[in-house]
């Protein structure tokens, strides 16, 4: 192991570095901004611009900060502020949005009287991240979950993005497990749609 | 089963959460409906394009920049 790492490691000594934010120690406070700074960044980033993401940021580390008292000491420092970074994008993501949600029916599928889909699917190529190139995907991607409804949005990227569990996206969003679940089908439903006619034609 | 019922309770299928006869009713319905096959699969490519694009390169660095790291510091202090 060279002595870069062991001075990382060295770092990274969670339980003093709480013990040091309980304290009130500027210096902990600093130590938590470096080392969970950029991931914190990246997470913001995937809701926000660049902008509001840094103010998102700033905001979550001064809540933190505040509510150090309340930090579970068996969790993890990141999950901790992982959650309160999410929490603080959501909030700006719903104070910026329009306050006229846009309805998400014309995206879910639609049946003629037998069950049967109106209009079927053509099968997606596999992998499509190869034939269009990955950059390309990410941004494709990007751009269809941000036409999504913020309801909606909010959820996918809680659940599916964020990877939190069903109960936790719940808690954020004020939403039952159930609630959470009806409208992480439809958003991944509106997804699908959104996203089809991009990736056949880049399979085309 | 209908294509409807399939793709109203798909969430669930996938999740295993569904009564073991729902499953197999599932099971048999995918075994005959291509459409049904093919919009499972684009839905659970939805959710893995999702989760991969969204989720950092692991090669980029994770830095905060200087500048950012200042100004928290600097609210901190002014007790913001």
């Amino acid at each position: 192991m060279d002595d870069g790492s062991n001075v990382i490691r060295a770092a990274f000594d969670e339980r003093e570095l709480v013990a040091g934010l309980r304290r009130g120690d500027d210096e902990a406070f600093e130590l938590l901004v470096r080392t969970y700074g950029g991931q914190l960044l990246q997470v913001a980033r995937r809701f926000l611009r660049e902008e509001d993401a840094r103010d998102a940021v700033q905001e979550a580390f001064l809540s933190a900060f505040k509510a150090i008292d309340r930090f579970d000491g068996n969790a993890k420092v990141s999950t901790w502020l992982h959650r309160i970074v999410v929490n603080a994008a959501l909030m700006r993501l719903r104070k910026k949005s329009s306050k006229v949600e846009e309805s998400l029916e014309p995206l879910l599928p639609t049946f003629i009287e037998d069950g049967h889909r109106e209009d079927p699917t053509a099968a997606w190529p596999a992998n499509p991240e190869e034939i269009v190139g990955r950059d390309q995907m990410r941004s494709v991607v990007r751009q269809a979950i941000e036409r999504l409804p913020l309801k909606y949005r909010s959820v996918v990227m809680l659940r599916d993005i964020e990877e939190l569990s069903g109960a936790e996206t719940g808690e954020l969003l004020g939403l039952t497990a159930n609630a959470v679940k009806v409208r992480l089908h439809r958003a991944r439903q509106a997804l699908r749609e959104l996203l089809e006619p991009q990736i056949l034609e880049g399979a085309a | 089963m209908t294509c409807k019922d399939l793709i109203n309770f798909l969430m669930g299928y996938l999740d295993g959460e569904l009564p073991d006869e729902e499953m197999r009713h599932f099971d048999e319905h995918l075994g005959l409906c291509e459409d049904c096959t093919a919009y499972l699969e684009s839905y659970k490519e939805t959710v893995r394009l999702g989760k991969m694009i969204c989720r950092p390169d692991d090669s980029l660095p994770a830095d905060i920049p200087e500048d950012l790291v200042s100004a928290i510091l600097e609210a901190r202090r002014a007790g913001a």
